[in-house]
């Protein structure tokens, strides 16, 4: 069941530019039990799409199935929102995409709907360059089937059943490097202050942005022997550096020390400023990418925050030069070639 | 031996190597004969292979205007040793069998009761040609030569689409034409010019045209305003996405800035493709995807989802032979039931059978009207007969004054005007709901969809009462749908009869034929050709106004039939079945075969005999 939240808000709730409050982009209270980390996320893209002062209706929100599906219910209510079949959500975006370039494409998955049901679309899409954000929500476990483990479960990692995890693992940052996404990060549930700002950064970004963000299952994969859990992560994570995302229409009032930031312009005049903890550490190359998350996996660390971003990322509609105008805006006019030219191919025909 | 003498009436089958570059010649010869105004019916029938294998082009010549396989060869035209001994003992006795005598013919598949005509083209090509590739596909086109003076084709008529064909490319005009020149010549001077069969000019063909029913369907898809079309290779669908890519990259080029208005994408896999078109069809663009049995199994998940969810859906699928892998290059009708009841739970989808090129057009585009105003799937079914071999067929056109029909969306306008939005709430009381395109308005009109159940505004529900709810409207609708599908056609025979045939597809040729045998005999029968699922109420009444009924159909369980006693509860006892299910298109003898025997009783056999029974489709 979904509920939906009072309307009553506060009177002096802050606006952003467009002079809505953040509960604009908020959904139905969540069925997910409590303490579950895809809340947390819900919640840092709702943040995420009131700072950047984005139309609600001009996000589009798709998802698979499973509990990391069921979340655009929970987040952005005034947007158009598809929760498809299992696995397949990025060809349903792929189409939604096509059709009308000028909206936003949110989609959300788990690690079940990735990286087994999904695993074939999700490499696809990444190598096509699709516009959009996919959000992994990432638990290691199937939660509504009770716990069962997932592809992205570590090797040995055990969930509340106890049974270590027999397989291989993968790494879904690693694989939408190798596809060809042109924008990488992980993140956890539980750091916002990384979260949100990846969020817009991936908003921001024109091609495939992959956000692959560690969720803790409270329910079934939070125990000490599971390296999904709030505790393990907590204490493993390293990250890449820190992020400021700044929008094209925000003065930039930040003071940067000099030298200590990168700053990157996207493709919509926003900027993001890179802090980088490590110099050795490149994003903008993919070699450098594959290497630290390597060295990160076999310390038995995760590595989070910004991992690759390809500058000059061509997206789907550019390589396939479609029009400019929405496809779905086109009307007969456009579209049917008239009956003259059936009587000259009539006449070839003959 | 009394050797077969006709003018314009015949069949003719040319045995290939596969890889040759024979197709291209035999159409040659085919096109030859349609424009001399005489109705044709060529077929491919290929291995599932690129070289190598054995491959056949079969083509009738009717003045009549029979265009379906009538079964039986007259001339066989050999240059496969591969087939040559099943080639040769297909020909009708009084027939003609033409081969490459370069190397003699093996004794033991001599056979008296035909005549025998060697070519030698093999020693012709090594004299003129040095390139092996040449040697090759000249061959092809000095045996269309040599058949243009065997069988008094109007040899200026073959110069002159050889020079159609090659427009603009002078270097291969001549040689073309030279190698044409070269058999006719051949022929002329050693072999007895003409034989029995003869073509002459006739005035029989008209206006019609010579079009394969993919490009048909690809040119409906494109005239129908299809903005995506998402697809994964498949045979024999595969050249519908190329004819909509051939004629979109003509007309849909935006003029001021060179960018396309549409968008072609070729999936990873038949799921992502299907999944693509309903994903532009949710955000408002007219989209589509064209597949075949392998394929329409994996996207019945999808089609559960575009039927429950409500999302106009376009797909066309052009059958082949199945189950599995089946026969990948050959015609089946066999996707009815798989297609009809596509997906998991109780689910039921719009189909449309075209017959001809024409209808694979006007089919083609009225699928997205459909698809949108009912606000489902709309499944065409055509199949490798239809979709893969030049058919002749009416002309196309289009009503310069036909606007698209995009069904039931709510706009902005009204929107903000307050007009009260729920995605499933039946406000007109004909079961189907208003639906918004994403980004229309700031805060009303959006809406979640789902494959879940929920109630009339969208939202998740697992209330029984709501399930139902919306599982009993979308039966309603569907008991709409039978108004706007295209109405079946049905033949009246002009005689008191209470038999009747029901044919859908590619059957009707073959059709229209064998009730002309029969009718010959004196026993008539009226038809009825079914265009659509669900089926109109005329289909009901028509059967009922028959005792015995034979549904003719091209797959081995009788699956219109199934269907046709699923939907309308009719016993065994009306509705017979004439199947065929070889891979290879029914033919009019096949089927007057089979109905006489059910007319004789000879149907009526004890069952160990039943079980022993070889093939009902056994082609003759």
């Amino acid at each position: 069941m979904s509920y939906q939240l009072p309307k009553f808000r506060h009177p002096e709730l802050p606006v952003n530019d467009l002079g809505y409050t953040k509960a604009d982009y908020e959904g139905a209270i969540s069925t997910l039990c409590a303490g579950c980390g895809h809340d947390s996320i819900s919640g840092a893209i709702v943040r995420a799409c009131h700072e950047l002062s984005i139309e609600p209706h001009k996000i589009a929100k798709l998802s698979g199935i499973g509990c990391s599906s069921k979340t655009p219910t929970y987040f952005l209510g005034n947007s158009h929102g598809f929760n498809s079949v299992h696995g397949r959500m990025p060809s349903v975006v792929t189409g939604a995409a096509l059709a009308n370039r000028d909206l936003l494409y949110m989609g959300v998955s788990g690690d079940g709907d990735t990286a087994s049901i999904g695993m074939g679309q999700f490499a696809h899409v990444a190598r096509r360059n699709l516009n959009m954000v996919y959000i992994i929500m990432n638990n290691g476990c199937y939660g509504l089937t009770k716990g069962q483990d997932s592809a992205t479960a570590d090797r040995g990692s055990a969930s509340k059943k106890g049974d270590p995890n027999l397989y291989s693992s993968i790494d879904l940052c690693g694989t939408a490097l190798q596809m060809g996404a042109t924008f990488i990060g992980r993140s956890f549930s539980g750091d916002k202050e990384q979260l949100v700002p990846l969020i817009k950064a991936a908003m921001s970004h024109r091609g495939f942005a992959l956000i692959d963000v560690i969720s803790p299952c409270v329910t079934f994969n939070n125990n000490l022997a599971s390296t999904k859990s709030y505790e393990f992560v907590r204490e493993h994570s390293e990250a890449t550096g820190t992020i400021d995302f700044v929008p094209m229409h925000k003065e930039i009032t930040t003071e940067y020390e000099p030298g200590s930031s990168h700053e990157v312009t996207l493709h919509d005049g926003s900027s993001i400023h890179l802090y980088k903890v490590d110099d050795s550490f490149d994003p903008f190359s993919r070699r450098s990418a594959m290497g630290a998350l390597e060295e990160h996996r076999n310390e038995g660390n995760i590595l989070t925050g910004l991992i690759y971003m390809n500058k000059d990322s061509r997206d789907l509609h550019e390589v396939i030069e479609t029009s400019q105008r929405p496809l779905n805006e086109l009307e007969e006019v456009d579209l049917c070639p008239g009956n003259k030219m059936l009587v000259n191919i009539n006449a070839s025909l003959r | 031996m009394k050797s077969i003498e006709s003018v314009n009436d015949f069949v003719i089958k040319f045995a290939n190597v596969n890889g040759t570059g024979s197709a291209s010649a035999n159409s040659l010869f085919a096109k030859a004969i349609f424009r001399m105004g005489v109705p044709v019916s060529p077929k491919n029938i290929f291995p599932s292979n690129i070289q190598g294998l054995p491959t056949w082009y079969e083509v009738r010549v009717s003045d009549k205007g029979y265009l379906g396989r009538r079964g039986g060869v007259d001339i066989a035209l050999s240059v496969n040793p591969q087939s040559m001994a099943d080639d040769i003992r297909e020909v009708e006795p009084g027939g003609y069998f033409i081969y490459d005598n370069t190397k003699p013919l093996d004794l033991r598949q001599h056979r008296n009761d035909i005549s025998i005509i060697g070519l030698p083209l093999t020693r012709i090509c090594n004299k003129e040609y040095d390139d092996p590739r040449q040697r090759q596909l000249f061959k092809n086109v000095i045996y269309v030569g040599a058949l243009a003076a065997l069988l008094d084709i109007d040899f200026k008529v073959l110069t002159g689409l050889v020079e159609d064909q090659f427009k603009g490319k002078k270097n291969l005009v001549l040689p073309n034409i030279h190698a044409l020149e070269l058999g006719h010549q051949y022929a002329r001077a050693n072999v007895e010019c003409p034989i029995g069969i003869r073509v002459e000019h006739s005035d029989m063909v008209g206006d019609k045209i010579l079009l394969d029913g993919n490009e048909a369907l690809g040119l409906g898809a494109l005239y129908g305003g299809a903005t995506v079309a998402a697809w994964y290779p498949i045979t024999p669908s595969t050249s519908v996405v190329d004819a909509f890519e051939k004629y979109a990259k003509r007309v849909r080029i935006d003029p001021g800035t060179g960018r396309r208005n549409y968008a072609i994408v070729q999936g990873e896999d038949e799921l992502a493709a299907i999944g693509m078109a309903i994903g532009a069809s949710w955000n408002g663009s007219r989209a589509f995807t064209a597949t075949s049995g392998p394929g329409v199994s994996l996207m019945s998940e999808f089609l559960g989802l575009a039927y429950f969810a409500e999302i106009p859906t376009v797909l066309f699928n052009v059958q082949r032979a199945g189950p599995s892998t089946g026969m990948p290059t050959r015609t089946q009708q066999s996707d009815v039931l798989a297609c009809a009841y596509a997906s998991h739970g109780d689910t039921k989808q719009v189909l449309l059978f075209p017959s001809t090129p024409k209808e694979c057009f006007d089919f083609g585009a009225q699928a997205f009207d459909l698809a949108e105003r009912l606000q489902t799937p709309i499944i065409l079914m055509s199949d490798l007969d239809l979709g893969m071999n030049d058919n002749m067929s009416e002309p196309l056109s289009w009503d310069d004054e036909r606007k698209y029909d995009r069904g039931k969306v709510m706009t902005e306008e009204e929107l903000e005007a307050g007009t009260e939005f729920g995605r499933y709430l039946d406000v007109d009381g004909d079961a189907i709901c208003y639906r918004t395109y994403p980004g229309t308005h700031p805060t009303r009109g959006s809406f979640f969809t789902r494959g879940t159940s929920r109630n009339e505004y969208a939202v998740y529900s697992e209330n029984g009462e709501d399930y139902e709810a919306n599982m009993l409207r979308l039966l309603r609708k569907w008991d709409t749908i039978n108004e706007h599908v295209p109405a079946p056609v049905t033949v009246d025979c002009g005689h008191e009869t209470d038999t009747a045939v029901l044919y859908f597809g590619t059957s009707e040729e073959s059709s229209r034929e064998a009730l002309d045998y029969l009718a010959e005999e004196g026993i008539f029968m009226n038809a009825m050709r079914v265009r659509a699922f669900p089926f109109n109420s005329e289909v009901q009444q028509f059967i009922e106004s028959h005792v015995q009924v034979f549904v003719i159909e091209q797959n081995r369980d009788a699956q219109l039939r199934t269907l046709l006693m699923a939907e309308f509860e009719f016993g065994p006892d009306i509705l017979k079945s004439v199947l065929c299910f070889d891979g290879t298109p029914i033919s009019a003898r096949n089927i007057r075969k089979q109905i006489k025997k059910h007319l004789n009783g000879d149907n009526v056999l004890p069952l160990h005999r039943k079980a022993s029974l070889s093939g009902v489709g056994e082609t003759l």
